[in-house]
């Protein structure tokens, strides 16, 4: 009984040929028996790596310009949160792909507005706090524009300022917005506002979505993790912290955000993604691809497996 | 009761034969029992030409798939951020990162050894079809537990992959910065779905048998013709 695949012609029934004894049983349990005492063994040699989180608490202290920086920002709308779009907010359209914009389609499932979520909100529990809570008021009571221009002022001045140093910042009008920065750094410095962000809406903590969004806005986060070679433009997406081997099955993945055009391009999460995808339903669908299902036959390897058959 | 009242204990091969043909469990017994050529669900014998060491690889890496799970199921014992606190759950972790290498390394070259023994031929496809796809859902379990890993690499990976994933419309539903819910993908809803596509895939090579040589000719067929080209 033979079988059909194209390119191929008829392929004989595995079950026709002669047999040798062959124990799968006994193989497979020599290989988890091989593949424990590797793990095992690399376990006990090279543990795993374990950098500890960045608290907002150790931000503060180890970059209190970037926290104000950061809250500014957020006020202003120049961060990547303010700026984003979908999920978390209306700010832009965010990538696309020609006409294809899949990242606007399901719309907006995560609302987080920076300004009010990370910033103004944590800062209104500080009741007890004459001062910020009397700059909140201000803010609240001023319009848009005024607002906006306050918090540009504000942003410009500290990017203007000696290391960003809000100490050193010229004089100017920049209304409330210091005071407000200044009061999310105390947030951050007692280490309440972590909870603030997490637990707000849930005596349980479990999302960390706006506390992740506050820390990459600022640069500490990036400049700790481009300093282990981690960034986008370092292979950082297979790479991990530490001398370990991180994920190198992503090493397609990252290939691309290496080389143009995607590493110049506004849009290369979602070209990269598109190729990536397209690449991945070709590969599942390599033995219905004319050319590439016969491929190996012209490539020869088999010969290394099947020597006494030619 | 006496012994004389007691009715034989039909088998199903019997039941079969009769009233119980029509029975939803005989019928499911009649597709189990169709699904692989009898005798070939664990056979101590097999075909001539398998007689490499690239055949070990697929085995290594269902190994290997038992010591991760393993490794993860004493990891949710202690909780998420327990392996940071305890020197044991550290070294777990450590075992469940190195199984996971092993997976991989032994997974790609299983399925370059098949890509160039191209062994989709002879109604194959679709083992090599859900062969790949495992790898692909690998890579996302894989990706979720760095996520969950409650350390900088997650805070790091997180914050990156959320633009990929948020620009094709993924991210809007699948949130890499939701510890809960990457919590739960990474040790249930994923697991299933790579321990289901791994079973099917298995399922389909008992059922096929291994390839043979590309150039090999039908044992059955006339002495010296040619069957592959």
């Amino acid at each position: 009984m033979s079988r059909g695949t194209g390119g191929w012609g008829p392929t004989p029934d595995a079950h026709a040929f002669p047999t040798r004894r062959y124990d799968l049983v006994k193989e497979f349990v020599i290989a988890l028996a091989v593949v424990s005492v590797l793990s095992v063994v690399a376990a006990l040699v090279f543990s795993s790596p374990d950098e500890p989180a960045i608290s907002l608490q150790q931000w503060a202290r180890q970059a209190p310009s970037d926290v104000v920086a950061t809250a500014a920002g957020e006020l202003a709308g120049t961060t990547t949160s303010a700026g984003y779009g979908p999920p978390y907010n209306t700010a832009s359209e965010g990538q696309s792909l020609g006409p294809v914009d899949l990242q606007s389609l399901p719309g907006v499932t995560q609302p987080v507005d920076p300004a009010k979520d990370l910033v103004l909100d944590p800062v209104r529990t500080l009741t007890s706090d004459a001062a910020s809570s009397a700059a909140v008021r201000v803010w609240d009571a001023a319009s848009a524009d005024r607002q906006q221009a306050w918090a540009s002022a504000y942003v410009d001045a500290l990017a203007a300022a000696p290391d960003g140093d809000p100490a050193k910042v010229a004089s100017g009008d920049y209304g409330p917005v210091p005071a407000i920065a200044a009061a999310e750094l105390r947030l951050a410095e007692s280490g309440s506002l972590e909870g603030l962000l997490t637990s707000r809406t849930s005596f349980f903590g479990v999302d960390s979505t706006k506390a992740l969004l506050l820390l990459a806005d600022g640069t500490h986060l990036e400049d700790a993790a481009r300093a282990q070679n981690l960034g986008g433009d370092q292979w950082g997406i297979m790479n991990e912290t530490g001398n370990y081997p991180g994920q190198p099955w992503l090493w397609l993945y990252s290939l691309w955000y290496q080389v143009p055009p995607f590493s110049t391009s506004d849009n290369a999460d979602i070209a990269v993604w598109a190729l990536m995808i397209v690449l991945s339903i070709g590969f599942v669908c390599i033995p219905w691809i004319p050319g590439l299902r016969t491929l190996p036959k012209h490539l020869g390897v088999h010969r290394l497996v099947w020597r006494t058959r030619r | 009761m006496s012994r004389a009242e007691v009715s034989p204990r039909a088998t199903s091969e019997a039941s079969s034969a009769g009233a119980g043909r029509t029975t939803w469990t005989a019928a499911v017994t009649r597709w189990v029992d169709g699904l692989v050529p009898k005798g070939q669900w664990l056979p101590d014998r097999q075909p001539v030409y398998v007689a490499s060491w690239i055949y070990v690889f697929g085995v290594a890496c269902l190994s290997s798939l038992v010591v991760i799970i393993v490794s993860g199921l004493v990891l949710t014992l202690g909780g998420v951020t327990w392996w940071h606190t305890s020197s044991f759950g550290h070294f777990v972790n450590s075992v469940h990162l190195w199984s996971v290498e092993l997976f991989f390394a032994t997974m790609v070259i299983h399925m370059w050894g098949k890509f160039f023994m191209a062994s989709w031929r002879g109604n194959r496809g679709m083992t090599w079809a859900t062969g790949a796809l495992a790898f692909f859902g690998s890579l996302g379990t894989a990706f979720t537990g760095y996520l969950i890993q409650t350390n900088f690499d997650s805070q790091w990976i997180s914050t990156q992959a959320k633009d990929g994933l948020n620009a094709a419309g993924i991210g809007a539903y699948f949130n890499v910065m939701n510890l809960g819910q990457m919590v739960l993908w990474h040790v249930s809803l994923l697991p299933l779905v790579v321990g289901g596509i791994v079973t099917v895939h298995v399922v389909l090579v008992r059922r096929r048998g291994v390839a043979p040589p590309i150039d090999a000719t039908d044992p059955t067929a006339d002495a010296g013709e040619k069957v592959a080209t």
